[in-house]
């Protein structure tokens, strides 16, 4: 598998980060120099192997059903580029 | 008095507790060697005033004969941990500005217990380099130079501000995070001890995420007790994090001196690598008869998926921060680049934001776990993981800890390494090992390189058993005997 | 799915031949909780823009989820309230995709492993016609925030109050084959939710919502490509969407066309869909398990203590209604549609170890209480009229005190003034008078006025009914009619014994 400059336009729309056209050929060429050493991975045998998703062997705890915070407007709006009215703003979303 | 920043974090607090000088006399002569060090770079935020009123605090408490167990001691904290109301960055171009209003959990527990804020310590880009070459804010310089050279070196990485500051006595200890290898490998770099512990010890709440299935929070310190009483006080269960786990922290200090008679070290034949510095197996041979004098029994194990390591790292952590960095997206924080619709302004913000090692990551990242490539890779890498952990449970059936070099060679010079990321990424390569399978690891300074730099040896624990890490930590520290120390060429 | 022989009812006639629609839903439900399902931030509507944020909600950098216990429970009590099958093991994943409502970039919600697998839920149609729909899965994730696009021309607000808050989607198998049914679905499912208390139902406030799977096909064909309807929020609309919906399909095929998959928006000012061009983009979300959570594990025991706390659903208490009082199908059905409905009922019929005559008793709850309510725009919960006054009522007309006539009078003034029915029936005079002399003698006044009429009578016995008329319009409604029929036949010399 090795990453042509459409895949790399491609997965940079979808992380949503701008690349310049002329990035592409070397972006491309770093990206698959680690994805071909990364297939290494191919030569281990993997069946009927668990996948790790988590290093610790415990199942969730979880929390009771109560409210611990709020009213926190200003706070979470503080850092906020674009803010009115309590809202956060942002250039226009077309649906 | 003589220069009160010649002593260790647990030499400081005897004598603070003996009142033989205040907090605020400690963290001034620390706040002077701060200010003097710029060369390096360590410090990306000074707390000046911050530092001197908790000093004051402190000193309030320990005239009253009362106090934490760090009670005014005057340390350095990574910029990945959130501190309230001052700079938090991650040392990325995204983060501009951000004042969180919180405080990490890690960095709570420690004023609790009464530390000082002397300030944020450079990183590189959230976290993501094995040499702090990434940060926005510039490479840090590590305070050791090669014989007779004056090129400047890197500190290691990500947590290069943490170890550079403590080898230059710019704190008496410094936070750190460890997601490959950012605590131990940055320490062995400078000749300080870093210790990453469990997976779940230290909770993860208010710092930076950058893989959060193997990111952890431990102390990047002087030497093997200082490294114990700060993770005392940095460790301890979070009902925020779900992550992490309820069970007591014990009294590390406690621990040492110990010894390790009739302790099985192991000795993981996988780690001979191709290629490996004839002075790094040197060092290695040496960390073995140490610990064989100090009463160990040595024993030959086997990891065999070790070789996997690596790669099956370069998919799981840039998978996990693909999507842990898509919320620096020019909304609630940090920066915003306007754009002609809200697409372009998120493209243009992180493309603006993210440096070059972050978009490679998150472009891997975002790739590995796409459609049709998820089972290729990200699933693939997870399956890895697993044999890789059980390599270690198998490998403790025989024996107690196991021994292996730090970093597969001293640290290099600034700028060597940058053009090509895989032989960037290579650094980690007896350090990720731990960090997929959860383990605790403690980089111990063992003896310089032939050009004069600091190596390290580097102990791996079982889970939770970061006694037992610490006790052979002290017996290594013992035996090496390391006491070399940079020349202060960078005062100004 | 289920294979089902199409009915000719269903099928929409297009120019070349008929077609047959196939419809699946994926129900949004939120989760009755006071907190949100991984912060612990308010749930409560209609608050302050951003009053109701963590900063988990806010996804402020190194902040960390934290499972509600309650929403899980609650994921579980639906599921078995659906009948389906519970994980004891299940997995949170992330979708990861970019809108400003979205703060993470990603949406935490179960992929490969739902907390609730394959579950049924039965449909009553009209005709005593049963659906039988089944369940996909349940899921629990979490809702995104709001975005408001009319505030100003350039830009949007975003208000993250719903941010975080816990929903359970519910996925149905493709097998409803008319808008029709699935409204009937929509209202089912809302139904099992209220009486379970997981839901609460509300369309409006956004507490349920569903996105619409519309596809057509040829009669019993291979299946069509499908159209997602999303967020349509009520049932009302979801009707409307899915005949739009399928006619414009129908449209495109018979042209020669091809569906595109794609997700559409359902606009109720016109009853058109549209293309949501913000979500044309390509489909990939990236799904992996949420490294910030661990698998979610469940007890045996607790799942079955949740079983032994389940209340009687709709389709259990239906049956037992049918079977205890030997209602109609129909009854039954209109009773269940509400919990507080089928309460009240069974408070009217039954006290202590007397019951009622349930016919009766059901037709004054779903025909007079339930037409008072509709007028008076009360609903059950708040009804003027209680189920013990109602029960007082259907007493007086079981027992002969007044006539059913006289009933519907007195229930409205009980309605209107909240006065007891034998106080109304005291202070009014308003008993039903069964003594035959008083009877008679209103009879024989009427038979005596009318003499040509009662001739009539004797030779066409229909005509007897004017009689009866007279008589109760004489003696106001009060005389009890089965006693003027008896004694008026007799003295038309039309009964047997006469
Ligand atoms: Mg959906
Ligand atoms: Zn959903």
């Amino acid at each position: 598998m090795s990453v042509d400059q459409n895949t790399v336009r491609h997965i940079a729309r979808l992380a949503r980060i701008a690349v310049r056209e002329d990035e592409l050929p070397a972006l491309a060429g770093e990206l698959n120099t680690i994805l071909d050493w990364v297939e290494q991975l191919g030569e281990v045998d993997t069946k009927d192997i668990e996948p790790m998703t988590s290093a610790v062997a415990m199942s969730m705890k979880m929390r009771d059903d109560v409210v611990t915070t709020g009213n926190l407007q200003k706070e979470v709006t503080a850092n906020a580029p674009g803010a009115e009215d309590g809202f956060y703003v942002v250039p226009k979303v077309v649906e | 008095m003589s220069d009160l920043t010649k002593l260790t974090l647990a030499g400081a607090r005897d004598a603070l507790k003996k009142k033989e000088f205040t907090s605020v006399e400690l963290t001034k002569a620390y706040l002077d060697a701060v200010e003097g060090a710029k060369a390096l770079n360590a410090y990306v935020t000074v707390t000046a005033d911050k530092a001197l009123d908790m000093a004051k605090a402190s000193d309030a408490k320990l005239a009253k004969g009362e106090g934490g167990t760090l009670e005014g001691l005057p340390l350095g904290i990574k910029d990945l941990f959130a501190t309230k109301d001052v700079l938090t960055t991650a040392c990325s171009h995204i983060l501009d500005g951000f004042k969180p209003p919180y405080e990490s959990k890690v960095t709570s527990n420690l004023w609790r217990d009464g530390a000082v804020m002397l300030g944020k310590l450079n990183n590189d880009e959230f976290a993501m380099g094995s040499s702090n070459e990434t940060s926005f804010y510039g490479p840090v310089v590590n305070p050791w130079r090669r014989k007779g050279d004056t090129t400047k070196i890197v500190p290691g990485g990500s947590s290069g501000g943490s170890s550079a500051a403590v080898a230059a006595r710019l704190c008496l200890a410094a936070t750190a995070t460890d997601t490959g290898g950012s605590i131990r490998q940055p320490a062995a770099f400078t000749g300080t001890v870093g210790i990453k512990p469990t997976y779940g010890r230290c909770s993860r709440w208010g710092i930076v995420a950058f893989a959060s299935s193997l990111d952890q929070a431990g102390p990047i310190a002087r030497d093997v007790r200082d490294a114990a009483i700060m993770l005392r006080s940095m460790a301890g269960y979070d009902e925020n994090d779900s992550t992490s786990v309820d069970r007591p922290v014990p009294d590390y200090e406690a621990a040492l001196g110990k010894g390790v008679k009739g302790l099985r070290v192991g000795i993981p034949k996988e780690y001979r690598v191709d290629g490996m510095p004839a002075e790094i197996d040197a060092l290695w041979t040496r960390g073995i008869e140490w610990l064989k004098a100090a009463g160990a029994e040595i024993v030959d194990v086997s990891l065999p998926h070790t070789k996997y390591a690596l790669p099956t790292y370069y998919i799981v952590a840039p998978a996990e921060c693909s999507s842990n960095l898509a919320r620096y997206d020019g909304v609630r924080y940090g920066l915003r680049v306007e754009g002609k619709d809200i697409t372009d302004m998120y493209e243009k913000t992180r493309a603006a934001g993210f440096g070059t090692e972050v978009r490679r990551r998150v472009l891997i990242g975002t790739y590995v776990l796409s459609a049709g490539y998820y089972d290729a890779y990200y699933l693939k890498a997870q399956q890895v993981r697993t044999l890789i952990a059980r390599d270690f449970t198998e490998a403790y059936r025989s024996c107690d800890v196991l021994l292996t070099p730090t970093a597969p060679s001293a640290a290099f010079g600034i700028g060597e390494k940058t053009a090509d990321p895989l032989s960037m990424y290579l650094n980690d390569v007896f350090t990720v090992t731990v960090n997929l399978a959860g383990l605790p690891g403690i980089s111990v300074p063992a003896g310089l390189s032939s050009e004069g730099l600091p190596l390290g040896l580097q102990l791996i624990g079982k889970t939770f058993d970061e006694e037992t890490l610490l006790r052979t930590a002290y017996a290594l520290e013992e035996a090496a005997q390391f006491n070399a120390e940079p020349a202060a060429w960078w005062r100004a | 799915m289920q294979n089902r022989e199409p009915r000719k009812e269903d099928l929409i006639k297009g120019a070349t031949g008929d077609w047959e629609i196939v419809l699946g839903l994926e129900v949004h439900a939120q989760v009755t909780s006071k907190s949100k399902l991984f912060s612990g931030a308010s749930t409560e509507f209609g608050a302050e823009p951003n009053t109701q944020v963590s900063l988990v909600d806010a996804a402020m950098p190194g902040m960390l989820p934290v499972i509600n216990r309650y929403c899980v429970e609650q994921a579980v009590k639906t599921g078995l309230g659906l009948k389906a099958q519970i994980n004891l093991r299940s997995v949170f994943d992330r979708k990861n995709y970019f809108y400003p409502d979205l703060p993470q970039g990603y949406q935490i919600s179960q992929f490969k492993n739902p907390i609730v697998g394959e579950g049924v839920v039965l449909l009553d149609m009209p005709g005593g016609r049963t659906v039988t729909v089944g369940i996909e899965r349940l899921h629990l994730e979490q809702d995104a925030g709001k975005s408001l696009h009319d505030q100003s021309p350039t830009m949007s607000h975003v208000d993250l109050n719903r941010s975080g808050v816990a929903l359970m989607e519910i996925v149905s198998k493709p097998d409803m084959r008319s808008a029709e049914e699935a409204r009937a679905y929509v209202t089912k499912l809302r139904t099992i939710l209220r009486y379970l208390g997981t839901c609460d139902g509300n369309m409006e406030e956004g507490s349920l919502r569903a996105d619409v799977n519309v596809s057509v096909r040829r009669p019993g064909g291979p299946l069509g490509t499908r159209c997602e309807m999303t967020n349509v929020n009520s049932i009302r609309f979801i009707g409307q969407a899915i005949e739009y919906e399928a006619r414009r399909q129908i449209e495109i095929l018979e042209e020669g066309g091809k569906i595109a998959q794609e997700t559409r928006l359902f606009d109720p000012k016109d009853g058109e869909t549209r293309s949501m061009r913000s979500k044309e983009e390509a489909h990939d979300y990236r799904y992996f398990p949420d490294p910030d959570l661990l698998p979610l594990v469940l007890a045996q025991a607790d799942v079955d203590r949740i079983a032994a706390s389940l209340p009687e659903l709709p389709d259990e208490k239906k049956a037992r209604l049918m079977s205890d009082y030997a209602l109609s199908a129909y009854d039954a059905t209109v009773l269940v549609g509400e919990k507080a409905t089928a309460d009240y009922y069974e408070a009217v019929v039954k006290d202590g170890s007397k019951t009622r005559d349930p016919k009766l008793a059901a037709n004054w709850v779903t025909v007079e209480l339930f037409g008072m309510l509709n007028r008076e725009g009360h609903s059950i919960e708040t009804s003027p009229v209680s189920a013990k006054q109602l029960a007082e009522l259907v007493d007086l007309i079981s027992d002969g005190t007044i006539s059913g006539r006289i009933a519907k009078q007195i229930f409205d003034s009980m309605y209107k003034t909240g006065r007891s029915a034998s106080e109304i029936v005291e202070k009014d005079g308003l008993r039903q008078v069964t003594d035959s002399g008083a009877i008679e003698a209103a009879i024989d006044a009427v038979m005596a006025a009318n003499p040509d009429k009662v001739e009539q009578a004797k030779a066409k016995p229909a005509l007897a009914a004017w009689f009866v008329g007279q008589v109760m319009k004489s003696t106001s409604g009060k005389a009890n009619p089965q006693v003027v029929n008896e004694i008026l036949a007799r003295k038309l010399g039309l009964s047997s014994e006469g």
